[in-house]
């Protein structure tokens, strides 16, 4: 008999936590894959964040940090500038990264830290119940924008990785998605391509994951890949923004 | 070696280097911002890293970052800069990640005044950050102190897994005195299995970390961190005392405000009054204990911070009700004179109300 | 033997690096010594000054606050400013080349010495401030002037060594101005 599938060893045996439908296993699964297909798992060292990926340090089967919450890019760059040598990454969702936590990625981009952050983006705060996120899009209703997100009252959606590309010491920027088996495929070329931007020196990596939260968009899991695709890559476009340092 | 001027936080600098410091994460702000600057060129050279950070909270956790990954790191700031690093400080106490923070206190509250303070004694002893914990706090009042305790910080950090404070103030990091580079004497270590070095694929992956979501196990880390601090209370507590079976008046002060109290005792003793002093060096665990020293012909105690008297509970806490506790307090980054400080204790003396 | 002297003047005077030396040079006579700098937002063009205390004993407060032993004052606001922090018979050292005034205090020791001009004689009017150390350590004799020169490079480093002529001929003439 052949294998034909199985469970990838940069991940451990605990079952994921994660809500019917939700994207983080997928993602998860490919940030382990990466990190074993490019031979580096063993020296691998992963910040997880404060957010719906909280437990990514049980399921990641390498050395975890646990970072506050936003902290993670400042925590990744102790672990870097003590073990340059290692293979430093954080995974962190949209309330972390895209809010309380901008200051950190935007400098650790600016630095050139070389380190590769896997940001997920689902529009809404997840783990504490489907708040407002700076990524929820304009007319989105969520827990704390109970009639839709007014623009006028608190802005438009950040785009973090049109941000990010604009910083000269980010060498590699790609947002992806996961709602079709060949959009997955896609991001797993693109999270692979970040950590061999680390492992290259060149700089900064960072792949946005566009997800779903059918959980608290209220959708079932397909519906929500759905409004994924009707409503969040028009105002998120898919592509590369950087590669190597390159510009497109 | 032989003796050289120093400026305090140049001597923060070299202490740190000389323990074996390896990472310094920082922002510059008055009156602590020869600190990085020091390191900036020393630590290089000593083959290390110091990288300035964004934020103060960027810092705090770069060194989290840093201690986790099982490095010998440190960070230094001054009041307004220490608040930022409260988050980081709790987190380093319940991930159990060593690591050092210097405070060189100034004035407050908010944004203060750049003069010497010493009104972030709650925020030192009481614990800023959130969550039940505690870190071991070293007040120098020299710098050949500040640079001994800067040095030993390191290894109680590691022996403890613990972050250790150094609450200095801004007239200890702005004034030269004579120090001498002492080489630490060698203290037997855990080894650092905890830490997140990567796993070479030898050994089960390890994680640094604070959040225990199910009740029962964060009580048990929690008990665990309570052992440890009673340890702490049990074998750290360092303090100088002296006249207190025979004293009139007993003062208590730590830092630069103990030096001015010093010279206010020789000038009340000069006038015939008997006056003890307690001088905690560690601010904590507090040194409760030696105030069963005090003698029978005490009138009262005499705290003397430049603070509103944060640490007059403490000083109550080891009294016990025995004798009246007094206080003599400047703020603002206002410094007692010793004249003010000898009126008291004549008052004391006299038998004061 | 306690000695607390305020050195002040204008930024760029060399205030600073005069308390430096008379601190190292105590040090390396193992005294016990202090050097404390005033700090601010000021950087540049403001006033200037440092309290230096050198003692046989262990030193209490390195603040000097009405208890000064003497300060060398090398312009008019550090000598309104300064002459109050003074023990009665507390040696005021004023640089008669920028300061014209004398000053509100009676009860004090005070000498006048015109180190501009003393420096110049020299041919570098950037010594004015070793001029006046060298008037209070004749007043004085905290330390010895050899402790100040060797202090000079632990200082100021090994390859300013080569100033060490010119700096002592400033002290000499300091102190020398202050014997008359």
């Amino acid at each position: 008999m052949t294998i034909v599938y199985e469970k990838s060893k940069g991940l451990t045996d605990v079952p994921f936590h994660y809500c019917p439908g939700c994207t983080h296993g997928v993602i998860h699964k490919l940030v382990a894959e990466s990190l074993v297909e490019l031979g580096v798992l063993d020296d691998a060292i992963g910040v997880a964040p404060v957010g719906c990926s909280v437990l990514a340090y049980k399921y990641f089967n390498c050395d975890m940090q646990e970072a506050a919450h936003g902290r993670a890019p400042a925590v990744a760059t102790g672990i870097k500038r003590a073990l340059p040598d290692k293979v430093v990454f954080t995974y962190q969702g949209d309330g972390d990264l895209a809010s309380i936590g901008t200051a950190e990625v935007v400098h650790a981009a600016h630095r050139g830290e070389k380190i590769t952050t896997i940001f997920v983006n689902n529009a809404i705060y997840g783990m504490t119940g489907g708040q407002m996120a700076p990524t929820t899009l304009v007319g989105q209703k969520t827990t704390t924008s109970p009639f839709g997100r007014d623009e006028a009252h608190c802005g438009k959606p950040i785009r973090i990785s049109e941000m990010i590309a604009t910083i000269d010491g980010a060498k590699f920027v790609e947002r992806v998605t996961v709602d079709t088996p060949a959009n997955i495929r896609k991001a797993k070329k693109a999270i692979k391509r970040a950590f061999e931007c680390q492992l290259k020196g060149q700089g900064f990596a960072l792949v946005e994951v566009l997800s779903s939260c059918p959980t608290n968009w209220g959708l079932t899991p397909l519906k929500a890949l759905e409004w994924l695709r009707d409503n969040m890559i028009p105002y998120y476009p898919l592509g590369n923004f950087k590669d190597f340092g390159e510009g497109k | 070696m032989a003796k050289v001027l120093m400026k305090g936080n140049e001597a923060v600098g070299a202490a740190a280097i000389k323990a074996g410091c390896k990472l310094f994460f920082g922002y510059p702000i008055t009156p602590s911002s020869e600190i990085p600057e020091y390191i900036s060129r020393a630590l290089p050279e000593a083959g290390g890293v110091f990288l300035q950070a964004e934020s103060e909270i960027a810092a705090i956790n770069m060194v989290y970052g840093a201690g986790g990954a099982g490095a010998r790191v440190m960070t230094a700031s001054s009041s307004p800069g220490i608040s930022l690093k409260q988050e980081g400080i709790t987190y380093c106490a319940g991930a159990e990640i060593p690591c050092v923070i210097v405070n060189m206190m100034r004035g407050g509250p908010g944004l203060g005044s750049i003069q010497p303070g010493q009104a972030d004694y709650f925020q030192a002893t009481r614990g800023g950050g959130n969550g039940d914990y505690r870190t071991l706090c070293y007040a120098p009042a020299s710098i050949q102190e500040l640079v001994d305790y800067v040095m030993l910080a390191f290894d109680k950090a590691d022996y403890y897994r613990n972050p250790v404070l150094i609450c200095a103030d801004g007239m200890i990091g702005q004034i030269m005195e004579a120090v001498e580079l002492k080489d630490p004497e060698p203290m037997e270590l855990p080894p650092k299995d905890w830490a997140t070095t990567g796993t070479g694929g030898k050994r089960k992956p390890v994680v640094v970390n604070s959040l225990y979501l199910q009740a029962e196990e964060l009580q048990e880390h929690n008990k665990h961190l309570i052992e440890k601090y009673k340890l702490m209370e049990e074998n750290e507590v360092v303090y100088e005392a002296f006249g207190l079976e025979d004293a009139e008046v007993v003062c208590v002060a730590f830092g630069t405000t103990s030096r001015i109290v010093k010279t206010a005792i020789k000038q009340a003793q000069a006038k015939g009054i008997k006056v003890g002093m307690i001088r905690p060096i560690t601010l904590w665990p507090f040194p409760y204990d030696v105030f069963k020293e005090i003698g029978d012909k005490a009138k009262g105690i005499l705290t003397v911070e430049m603070s509103a008297g944060q640490m007059i509970d403490d000083v109550k806490i080891g009294i016990a009700g025995r004798l009246p506790v007094y206080f003599n307090g400047t703020q603002g980054g206002m410094v007692p004179t010793p004249g003010s400080i000898l009126a008291d204790i004549e008052k004391i003396a006299g038998g004061a109300k | 033997m306690e000695e607390k002297v305020i050195m002040a003047g204008f930024g760029g005077q060399g205030i600073m690096a005069i308390g430096k030396l008379l601190a190292y040079a105590g040090m390396l006579e193992g005294k016990n010594v202090t050097w404390m700098p005033s700090y601010g937002p000021e950087m540049r063009g403001g006033t200037a000054n440092c309290a230096v205390v050198v003692s046989e004993d262990e030193i209490g407060s390195p603040l000097i606050s009405k208890d000064g032993t003497a300060a060398i004052v090398m312009n008019l606001p550090s000598m309104i400013k300064f002459e109050k922090e003074l023990v009665p018979g507390g040696k005021l050292i004023i640089n008669k080349s920028l300061i014209d005034v004398e000053p509100t205090r009676k009860d004090l020791d005070v000498y006048y010495i015109p180190a501009n001009e003393l420096a110049l004689e020299l041919g570098n009017g950037k010594v004015a401030n070793m001029v006046m150390l060298g008037s209070y350590l004749e007043l004085t004799k905290t330390v010895e002037i050899e402790s100040v020169l060797k202090a000079f490079v632990k200082v100021f480093g090994e390859d300013k060594a080569d100033l060490i002529p010119l700096n002592k001929e400033a002290l000499l003439k300091g102190a020398q101005a202050a014997k008359k």
